[in-house]
């Protein structure tokens, strides 16, 4: 009788009558039946797993189709099943429409399963033969695990109404005013001393050419003054704890050494410090601020801070020229960073990109050559409030450039750097191109690989550039240099190109050369992504929970994620997935309460040893211990479900609910297919010849 | 005869990472070995020794654990705790007489479907190479020189005498 195991003990047991497993293999059109021979697997499955209980084995076209769902209902009804297998897609994308429509027979979901025979079988394998064997493990496997389900209550915890907001550029301030024009309360953070983000330091935007500043700094006041809005700027997120409904996030609020109960925002700290810093972040590196200074005129909120690294008090120990002439006595120096706490039901990330620094390609000359700008900095030079008061000038700050050179995707579609398309670059270059012409009547050569103008009015904007007499080489920069060869080339930026449509190299001396570069993850990202529980792409975004379903969701339940934190994009795009994201939110908050999957683990304190070993492995301090009665118990609102402490249990008191011990074995298995055998008893691992 | 010996593989995969990598590969339509079954955990930390000895026991010629790259844990640090059970067991698995190399730990993250397409590819070949296993079946045969030992750490079961465990082996030792 040796291997004569579990299943004959399963099947026999007198105590529990076998279930009544119906299965159900989706062809998904032609996604899994063109690898799949679903049909037979159906009918194996009817025929092999019946003594496992299997007594309905469908195929169906699309089994997520209303009527594939109806299929599964009736059958509940008809048949009195009371498990059911769903062979499919991945549970990522699906698991819930089936657990719902098993809701709806009267079934409890959790004894639903979806098993994936399309993303881990039918796509990625191409004999027909093996995968449609493998779906057949696959099912097996599925049945196995759902005998060891039990009904399960999805746990109902309560929304804090409450939102936390990261980022206070355009797309989290679109989704601030949403969720605050909703009527519930929003946390805002920002790390720099004011919100405004990226798209404060613009002048114009495509393909209308609005002013920036006109459009979004109504919206950044109204952020300011809405009663429903708690502005945390000059601060960063430093932890977050607990689970959607009930995030506890603690916040470091910088010091500013400004009271800002006292400060007017007057600004005479500014006109008096005597300090001048290189602003590296508003003006790009092209002007300056003091040490104490808001980034820009229209900062909201108003109040200034001490930037201490450069402060001569802070250094030196004297000066204090703002606090002498301070008319409210704002200035404190001995002002703390302030830690603190928050409870917040949802969070939206919304945390923007760095700029690709084109330093990185030394060829291009930027940071070697002095007239090659940043598309930031030629930003800042076109703004009216800028260093240089909106005009197109050379480094020196006086020569107007007579020629202009605007190179695209630096940084982008390039497998040196990054692969992916910037999305931006094109009709952000081709408004350099227009404000260049505009103002200065220079000439104007875009050198770019492709076009993209997608979207509206972009390819009209196009269109319109063109119209104006701006050149385009369709040819990727090779080199720009200041190594006059050719007579007219002295004293100007040479770039060197191969012309594809030419078919011929060229050299085009200008005066300025403008590189569009692309858009980065933030540096930190992936750092913001560990705290928050979500994770990034190869490339550095934010996950979202689907690409195209729910690109505003991540993995994590709560947590949602807009604008560039999640991929490249204009503004159209990111005041569109803040708001969406708000409307998520919105909606989550007035459900009042929600339903999360009861995955958790618990303690049988009856066999509860006391010896402690999970107390240290829970992650969440979700394990507590009594010392009176010596054993261990878990707080199922801290667990998390993810099973560390069920591993390492040395007495097996701890169960976990979804993912017991006996449903991965069982499954295991099933998958090795241990349970299709005709005698009852364990099969054989192998087949004869394989084991000689 | 068997003209190429095509090896069962057991994939423990994390629900968070590994898993989502399995469906990227999945999506993106690359092409890996059909050898593998993925058994789905909420965390690599889930992962109980014993069920990569199970995994052996019952006919699986190499068992591979995935989960997220050190530091990126959905829940913290869960994956340092599979790491350790791997080290674990890749000793004991030596002592047991299963080659150690039968148990692979891959770290990929919901990104990185490529590489689960690559490193399926790449483990199932080197399960070729070493051969099929039949653990189980060996240690039933020699059962005098089954290297399997009840008095190690782990406290495996031993399939010598008694019938494939139904349970965790502490659990099994406190019934008999």
């Amino acid at each position: 009788m040796s291997g004569n195991g579990a299943f004959q003990e399963r099947v026999g047991r007198a105590d529990k009558p076998l279930d009544r497993i119906g299965v159900y293999v989706c062809h998904c059109g032609s996604n899994i039946a063109g690898t799949v021979d679903v049909e037979a697997v159906a009918k194996w499955a009817a025929e092999k797993l019946g003594r496992r209980g299997v007594i309905i084995a469908r195929d169906y076209k699309f089994m997520c189709s209303s009527l594939g769902q109806e299929l599964i209902e009736k059958d509940i009804k008809e048949l009195g099943l009371t498990r059911v297998v769903v062979a499919a897609c991945s549970p990522h994308l699906h698991e819930r429409t089936f657990r719902k429509a098993a809701q709806r027979a009267g079934l409890n979901p959790y004894l639903c399963e979806l098993v994936s025979i399309r993303e881990q079988d039918s796509w990625v394998h191409s004999d027909k033969h093996a995968a449609t064997e493998k779906a057949k493990a696959i099912v097996s496997g599925g049945v196995e695990r759902i005998i060891h389900h039990v009904p399960l209550e999805p746990l109902r915890v309560p929304i804090n109404p409450a939102t936390l907001i990261v980022g206070g550029g355009i797309a989290g301030i679109q989704s601030a005013l949403e969720i605050a024009d909703s009527g519930f309360p929003v946390y805002l953070v920002e790390r720099e001393p004011s919100i405004g983000g990226h798209m404060a330091q613009f002048d114009k935007t495509f393909p209308t050419l609005d002013c920036a500043a006109c459009i979004l700094t109504p919206k950044m006041v109204d952020v300011g003054a809405h009663p429903n809005i708690t502005m945390l700027t000059y601060s960063e997120v430093e932890r977050v704890d607990g689970y959607v409904g009930n995030f506890t996030v603690t916040i470091r609020k910088k010091a500013r050494s400004i009271k800002t109960e006292l400060c007017t925002g007057c600004g005479v700290c500014q006109e008096k410090c005597p300090k001048k810093v290189l602003d590296e972040v508003f003006e790009a590196g092209l002007g300056y601020r003091k040490a104490v200074y808001t980034p820009f005129a229209q900062a909201v909120p108003k109040y200034p801070v001490i930037d201490r690294v450069n402060c001569t008090y802070y250094q030196k120990g004297t000066c204090k020229a703002c606090e002498k002439f301070c008319p409210t006595g704002a200035i404190d120096f001995k002002q703390a960073d302030e830690i603190i706490q928050v409870q917040v039901g949802n969070i939206i990330l919304a945390t923007g990109y760095d700029l690709f620094d084109p330093r990185q390609i030394a060829q291009l000359g930027y940071g070697r050559l002095a007239n090659v700008f940043t598309s930031l900095e030629f930003e800042r030079l076109t703004n009216a409030a800028g260093p240089t008061n909106g005009k197109v000038v050379l480094r020196d700050g006086v020569t107007t450039p007579q020629s202009v050179g605007i190179v695209h995707c630096v940084g982008s579609r390039d497998r040196n750097y990054n692969n992916y398309c910037s999305v931006i670059c094109c009709m952000q270059s081709l408004k350099f191109a227009h404000l260049v012409m505009e103002r200065t009547g220079a000439t104007v050569h875009n050198f770019y690989m492709d076009m993209r103008t997608a979207f509206k009015d972009y390819d009209e904007f196009y269109q319109r550039v063109l119209s104006e007499g701006a050149l385009f080489v369709r040819g990727r920069v090779a080199e720009v240099t200041d190594a006059a060869r050719l007579p007219g080339e002295e004293g100007k930026l040479i770039i060197q190109v191969e012309d594809t449509l030419l078919g011929k190299q060229r050299r085009i001396p200008v005066d300025m050369v403008i590189l569009s570069a692309g858009l980065q993850p933030r540096h930190d990202a992936q750092e913001t992504a560990k705290k928050f529980g979500i994770s990034c792409s190869m490339n550095g975004w934010f996950i979202e929970k689907h690409p195209k379903l729910d690109p505003v969701a991540t993995m994590t339940e709560g947590i949602y994620i807009a604008g560039c934190a999640q991929g490249p994009k204009d503004i159209p795009s990111s005041v569109s997935q803040g708001a969406a994201a708000a409307a998520r939110v919105v909606s989550k908050i007035q459900q009042h309460e929600m339903a999360l999957e009861p995955i958790r683990a618990s303690i049988n304190q009856d066999q509860c040893s006391g010896c402690r070993i999970c107390n240290n492995l829970c992650p969440f301090n979700a394990i507590a211990f009594h010392a009176d009665r010596v054993v261990s118990e878990i707080n199922p609102a801290l667990c998390q479900g993810c099973g560390t402490c069920i591993a390492a249990c040395p007495a097996g008191a701890i169960t976990g609910t979804g993912f017991s011990n006996e449903q991965i074995l069982a499954q295991l298995e099933g998958l090795l297919m241990l349970n299709i055998d005709v005698d009852g008893g364990r099969a054989k691992p192998r087949e004869e010849g394989v084991r000689a | 005869m068997i003209e190429q010996f095509e090896p069962t593989i057991i994939g423990f995969t994390c629900n968070w990472c590994s898993y989502r990598a399995a469906d990227l590969a999945g999506t993106a339509r690359l092409k890996y070995p059909p050898n593998i079954r993925l058994i789905r955990l909420m965390c690599s930390g889930r992962l109980d020794p014993t069920f990569v000895l199970q995994a052996f026991a019952l006919g699986a010629d190499g068992v591979m654990l995935t989960g997220c790259h050190p530091g990126e844990c959905h829940y913290i640090e869960q994956n340092y705790k599979a790491l350790r059970r791997y080290m674990l067991l890749q000793r004991l698995l030596a002592q047991m007489g299963i080659e150690p190399e039968r148990l692979k730990l891959v770290w990929a993250s919901a990104a990185e479907g490529a590489k689960f397409a690559e490193e399926v590819t790449r483990f199932v070949e080197q399960i070729r190479a070493l051969g099929p296993l039949n653990w189980g079946d060996k240690v039933q045969v020699s059962s005098g020189k089954s290297q399997v030992t009840n008095d190690n750490e782990m406290q495996a079961p031993s399939p010598v005498t008694r019938p494939l465990p139904r349970r965790c082996p502490h659990e099994y030792q406190r019934q008999s």
